[in-house]
């Protein structure tokens, strides 16, 4: 196999409020020997929330991005489902209408950009599945988690709209029942945990304005997890992961629950460094609000 | 093909708690969910109660849920639903604790909040008119699908908000909602955008988890129309000033400043005075360093571009 390259685009949180997404992923690329070129030009996507008020400067932003992924000749993959989401879906807009994209361009052209629709936008977790593959991965664990019950928590914008994932990626999840992650988490030998909520939403983007509801979702998903066997539950993305860890107090009393032990909350890259070998300290476990005990 | 089912069995009137009936049934791949449901009531038991009339996806009457995912009984094929599931089926009713009896359900809370949007055209229509009123294609275009939605409640039922906030008026109204505020001919634009702007009902409280874009049978996509009632809030100056549309908002700026988000800021700016009860929290993240300080904030690289085109390419005041 030749070396694997990407584009990363990280996205802001693995910037700012989970360093140890960011930490963690470098380090599981550099055992697994693909390389990340960061996008340090890139901007925020705008979270889903800028295309509320101003759909057509997301458009602008996102295929800008994009464009920095096509100037280097390689495919964007990103760490954030979130970033995922928007992304896809300018390139999706893009790509399918011819008139979009030139008024999109007139734009990028002032500041000497082209988007072209050259470059696939794809999540980490399905790059590493479709071209590095399962089995490869399976033959570099040194540490199996088979002492391990781990629950998937998939996150809505990997597997939902289910046409532009299926559009993007040659996984074809099905939105209604999700095994990338089960099967992931197979390859590492530790044993997946099937629960309702698994597929189901954090609930993240309405945590300033609605946070009873935010609170509700989540604390439903951990206390599934839990009464599941779960020890730890993992997720490929860090907004499901500030909801499933920095909230997990508010959470879990919303839905009137007292953990006997506090659930630790993996990002989908840590999860993968611990059975790749990599110290706590690599993959960032000092970070998490909710400790994760070694 | 040789099928496990589970029926959900409840008659309110009756019963304290709902039991599954399992039924082994051999099935023909060709069959639909409602052959199944036809065959439980003749071949197996004749008290078995579900809606149906048109089975041909148009009435919205049959929706049901199978292994949790909701769907047109008439309309979903056996086979599809065993690739998806297994042959072990769970026949439930959209919603379990809305049921009456088996796979029917109450709906009144549905229709309750259907019929919050004022789901009819409002106009002066002139009786006698003296020329035909012509609505250019591209008006008519500006309704997309929207006017294709049977009220079937499958996104209704999908969606995780209408279950934890009794106020959600959810995604059925909401696409109504939009059906009339992109109609020309409609004068209540402002009134109904007013309705879906409040905190708590309207559309500030959806999560955008697609799930009633993926249970919609008609594929109208009510996520989307929700995301054109953001914009058209904004652009008819309805909008109010609160942590919801500052929140919005407030990513222009971030993305203008520092081109990555600065999500202190972000917090600050949506909340202003709110901000305090967010500072608990933002200790036990600032221990753990997931706090970035102001000094300290990374920028993107040529953030001169991303000024520019913020400048620009935004089309929207607020
Ligand atoms: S689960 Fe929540 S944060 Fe994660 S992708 Fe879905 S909406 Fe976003
Ligand atoms: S996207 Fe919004 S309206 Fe649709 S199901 Fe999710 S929360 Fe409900
Ligand atoms: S939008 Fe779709 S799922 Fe929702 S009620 Fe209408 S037809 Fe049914
Ligand atoms: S019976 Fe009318 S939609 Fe299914």
């Amino acid at each position: 196999m030749s070396k694997l390259r990407y584009a990363l685009y990280t996205g802001c949180t693995a910037r700012e409020s989970t360093p140890e997404l960011l930490k963690s992923t470098l380090a599981i690329a550099k055992k697994l020997d693909i390389e990340l070129v960061l996008l340090d030009e890139a901007s925020c996507c705008g979270a889903s929330h800028l295309q509320d008020f101003d759909p057509f400067l997301s458009l602008v932003l996102n295929a800008r991005n994009i464009c920095y992924a096509e100037k280097r000749e390689l495919d964007m993959v990103t760490i954030c489902n979130t970033c995922q989401l928007n992304t896809a879906m300018t390139k999706h807009k893009l790509d399918n209408d011819p008139e979009l994209k030139a008024k999109v361009n007139e734009k990028l052209e002032e500041v000497g950009l082209v988007y072209l629709g050259t470059s696939n936008v794809r999540h980490f977790l399905y790059a590493l599945i479709e071209d590095y593959g399962l089995d490869n991965l399976r033959d570099r664990v040194v540490k199996p988690l088979s002492h391990l019950n781990i629950a998937p928590f998939y996150g809505c914008h990997n597997i939902r709209p289910s046409e532009l994932h299926h559009h993007f990626n040659r996984t074809k999840e099905n939105p209604y029942n999700p095994t990338s992650l089960d099967e992931l988490i197979e390859a590492l030998e530790g044993n997946s945990v099937d629960y309702e909520h698994k597929n189901k939403c954090c609930g993240f983007h309405v945590d300033l304005q609605a946070p009873k509801t935010s609170n509700i979702l989540t604390g439903n998903a951990i206390v599934d997890a839990l009464d599941n066997n779960a020890d730890v539950m993992v997720t490929p993305c860090p907004l499901c992961h500030l909801n499933l860890d920095v909230k997990q107090k508010a959470a879990t009393k919303a839905v009137n629950r007292e953990l006997p032990n506090p659930m630790p909350i993996l990002h989908l890259p840590q999860l993968i460094g611990l059975a790749l070998g990599c110290t706590p300290e690599e993959l960032g476990l000092q970070h998490h609000v909710t400790e994760v005990p070694a | 093909m040789k099928l496990t089912l589970k029926v959900f069995r409840f008659n309110a009137e009756t019963d304290y708690l709902p039991h599954y009936d399992t039924i082994e049934m051999e099935v023909d791949p060709k069959e639909v969910v409602l052959d199944l449901l036809n065959r439980i009531k003749w071949e197996h038991d004749g008290s078995f109660t579900y809606r149906r009339s048109c089975r041909h996806g148009i009435c919205g009457s049959c929706a049901i849920k199978v292994n949790g995912r909701s769907t047109l009984a008439c309309k979903e094929r056996v086979v599809d639903m065993v690739e998806t599931f297994g042959t072990e089926l769970i026949l439930e009713p959209v919603s379990k604790k809305r049921a009456v009896k088996d796979m029917v359900v109450d709906k009144a809370d549905f229709w309750k909040k259907y019929d919050a949007v004022k789901p009819w055209l409002v106009a002066e229509i002139d009786e006698h008119p003296q020329m035909e009123n012509i609505i250019p294609p591209s008006e008519a275009e500006k309704l997309e699908d929207a006017d294709y939605c049977i009220q079937c409640g499958c996104c209704y039922y999908a969606c995780p908000v209408v279950e934890v906030n009794e106020d959600y008026l959810g995604p059925a109204a909401f696409e109504k909602a939009y059906r009339f505020t992109a109609d020309v001919r409609d004068h209540a634009k402002k009134e109904r955008l007013e309705i879906v702007d409040q905190l708590g009902q309207g559309v500030w409280d959806c999560v955008k988890c697609y799930e009633c874009a993926e249970a919609c049978p008609k594929h109208i996509d009510p996520i989307g129309k929700i995301t054109k009632l953001h914009n058209q809030i904004f652009e008819e100056g309805v909008a109010k000033s609160n942590v919801a549309t500052r929140h919005a908002v407030g990513f222009k700026h971030s993305i203008k400043k520092h081109g990555i988000l600065d999500e202190g800021e972000l917090v600050l700016y949506s909340e202003g005075f709110g901000v305090f009860k967010h500072i608990p929290e933002a200790l036990e993240m600032f221990k753990k360093g997931k706090i970035v300080m102001p000094w300290n904030m990374p920028k993107s690289k040529n953030l001169d571009e991303i000024k520019k085109l913020v400048d620009i390419a935004s089309t929207v005041k607020f």
